[in-house]
């Protein structure tokens, strides 16, 4: 056990796996980077944020691909070579860039196991940064998760913290279905203790960061350190919250949300991704269609305005949820009073 | 190059199967009992049949929208397909794909696809996995001229060469992308675009099976040399619409009465064999007879197979969820 980043949590991950599995192998723009250049270095960049930075080296061109700029081509042949025998990881850089090879993830990949009636096996990881904050502006910071999750054959995990990236990405990496791994690009120097040895972390098992009586927070990724930094901030003036980390968004751990929201009565969601449509959505729907008689009070969504994410830092830290506004969505589901109550 | 007798034989069935399935297709969907939709390769059969005449199980195809013949060449058993087709749960993906999805991983047949262009990406990545596992095995990307301009398609052809990748890239140019002419759509020529890629051309007379079968053979041959991907390109014509219930009304009169008089596969095979004494005619009319008993069987237990259950709908979507 030792203090790595997130990077560094991902990169062993990866490494960890790779020695274990001949059959995985991966692909994505410049993950060595260097070929072809007039340094002749390869290994020059491992990916554009240095994630898989020595994977090169160490597994060498038989194992690391690097590929031309050409997101339809290689998803889609991540998808075939996961059809036929390889256990591929395609790093799409960012999320972003689904817009150049949605059909390969959606109506290939995703589809292959049903339209062939249960014959098929589809073992495949996409890695893809995601999240704004970094001021990459309206192509580079979308939190797309919810579009996977509307995709039935897809996983969709979005890690919270190094320990549960490494742990999440290794379950990604043994799963036999499509998994879309989606990396806060914010908190790749994030630290925490992560075990050396090789670990997995189921999908659909919620964490559970805090445990409380008055309101259950359900945060994804990056946002679960916001409901956390605001539930410590609320816990110091009498308000108790259970923080969910849902780890996967498919499969949803319904049930824990649920049975948090029956202890506690009242719900606080917390979302980066666009509002309309998001798990922001989901949840509400979720717990208001299957614990209505539990809530206390209306239901809260700690979201983004419908707009693309804005450039300038001051407008991004507007657009963007933090752990102000998750405190002071707890403390107004915490001081509403139903109007007719008990007429 | 010489074809041995069972080689031919096998050819030639695998070619009368596709017709006489296609064929009977076509007067099957006029009674409105099939559901959703359907394209026929009549007319293309030798290109399917002569290109996989050289592949094996292990080898992988990736087909198209119009698969039903690239499925049969390629070993997918017709009572499956047809049970498909008609949607019961017998069929070879229980129902769940219908036409445009029939697929059989374990003879390395990756599938039809709905998506125009989307097979190339998907053998790219088959290709990928024959390289590093070293089973040599190649991929074959079938798609038509309409694909042709798709990026995914271009793409594939770039990252093949890239990668050098035991792939072939077998472009059915039928001169129709729907209901478009290939003469308006596609810029420039097959064979440019190959050069432009670095890679390797070959072509041939699509309703020619021995020509098929030739160029096929020198493709396919490189690739599975290591030698990296190649195009071949396939001149051929289909006989029905882009789908069934497509009155054609974009082709001249004639032109498909024209090319089923003078372009048809099966008519020249045997011609063929008959001028050369490779085979006897005889040996051909049986394989038509058992076909067109294997069709009707087929058909009948289509009929009469079980449809899918209510619990069929959710089965399936994911390994373990």
């Amino acid at each position: 056990m030792s203090k790595k980043s997130f990077r560094q949590a991902i990169n062993e991950a990866l490494r960890q796996e790779m020695q274990r599995d001949p059959r995985v192998i991966l692909m994505g723009e410049d993950i060595a980077g260097g070929q072809g250049g007039s340094a002749g270095v390869v290994d020059a960049w491992g990916g554009v944020l240095g994630v898989t930075k020595g994977l090169y080296t160490e597994f060498g061109a038989e194992r690391v691909f690097d590929t031309p700029i050409s997101e339809a081509s290689y998803i889609g042949a991540a998808v075939g070579a996961a059809a036929t025998g390889l256990r591929p990881v395609a790093e799409l850089m960012f999320v972003d860039f689904v817009g150049c090879c949605l059909d390969q993830i959606m109506n290939q990949a995703a589809k292959f196991r049903y339209m062939f009636g249960g014959k098929a096996r589809t073992p495949l990881v996409i890695r893809a940064m995601y999240g704004a904050g970094f001021n990459a502006a309206a192509q580079h910071s979308q939190a797309l998760y919810p579009l996977f999750t509307h995709i039935p054959g897809l996983k969709v995990v979005v890690p919270s913290s190094p320990y549960e990236a490494k742990g999440l990405l290794i379950e990604a990496i043994r799963d036999d279905d499509p998994v879309i791994f989606l990396e806060n690009k914010v908190m790749y120097d994030d630290e925490e203790e992560v075990p050396d040895e090789p670990y997995s972390i189921p999908f659909g098992e919620a964490n559970l960061t805090r445990e409380g009586d008055d309101v259950t927070i359900v945060a994804f990724g990056r946002m679960v350190n916001f409901a956390n930094e605001a539930a410590d901030r609320l816990e110091k003036d009498g308000i108790s919250c259970t923080v969910i980390d849902p780890r996967t968004t498919s499969p949803l751990d319904s049930a824990t949300i649920l049975e948090c929201v029956e202890d506690t009565g009242r719900l606080v969601i917390v979302d980066e991704s666009s509002p309309r449509c998001n798990m922001a959505t989901d949840v509400a729907a979720l717990v208001a269609e299957q614990a209505f008689d539990a809530l206390k009070a209306p239901i809260r969504q700690v979201v983004p305005p419908h707009t693309p994410v804005p450039f300038a830092t001051v407008l991004e830290k507007l657009y963007l949820p933090d752990a102000a506004r998750i405190e002071s969505a707890v403390r107004s589901v915490m001081a509403y009073k139903k109007a007719k109550q008990d007429a | 190059m010489q074809i041995a007798h069972d080689i031919l034989l096998r050819s030639y069935r695998s070619m009368r199967t596709i017709r006489d399935f296609e064929e009977r297709l076509h007067v099957e969907f006029a009674t409105g009992e099939i559901p959703g939709f359907v394209h026929l390769y009549c007319g293309e059969e030798a290109s399917a049949v002569g290109v996989c005449a050289h592949l094996s199980d292990t080898d992988t195809i990736a087909s198209t929208h119009r698969g039903h013949g690239h499925c049969i060449a390629k070993g997918v058993g017709v009572e499956g397909m047809m049970a498909e087709i008609y949607g019961r749960k017998t069929g070879v993906c229980h129902g769940k794909g219908g036409s445009m999805h029939i697929a059989d991983l374990s003879l390395g047949m990756l599938g039809a696809n709905g998506i125009v262009g989307g097979g190339p990406p998907l053998i790219c990545g088959a290709a990928l996995s024959h390289k590093v596992l070293k089973d040599g095995g190649v991929a074959v990307a079938f798609y038509g001229d309409g694909a042709s301009n798709e990026g995914t398609t271009l793409e594939s052809l770039n990252l093949a060469m890239v990668w050098q990748l035991p792939a072939v890239f077998v472009c059915e140019d039928n001169g129709y992308g729907e209901a478009t002419g290939a003469s308006y759509a596609c810029a420039g020529t097959q064979k440019a675009r190959a050069a432009g890629f670095g890679m390797p051309y070959f072509d041939c007379d699509g309703t020619d099976f021995f020509a098929v079968h030739e160029a096929a053979g020198q493709a396919i041959a490189h690739a599975r040399a290591g030698h990296g991907p190649v195009m071949l390109h396939v001149h051929l014509a289909r006989w029905y619409g882009h789908f069934e219930g497509d009155a054609m009304t974009y082709r001249a009169n004639g032109e498909v009465a024209r090319e089923r008089a003078e372009r048809d596969c099966l008519q020249k095979f045997r011609t063929h064999v008959t001028e050369t004494s490779l085979l006897d005619l005889s040996a051909l009319d049986d394989i038509d007879t058992s076909v067109k008993d294997e069709i009707e069987a087929a058909v009948k237990a289509a009929k009469n197979a079980p449809l899918p259950e209510p619990a069929d709908l959710q089965a399936d979507v994911y390994v373990s969820y």
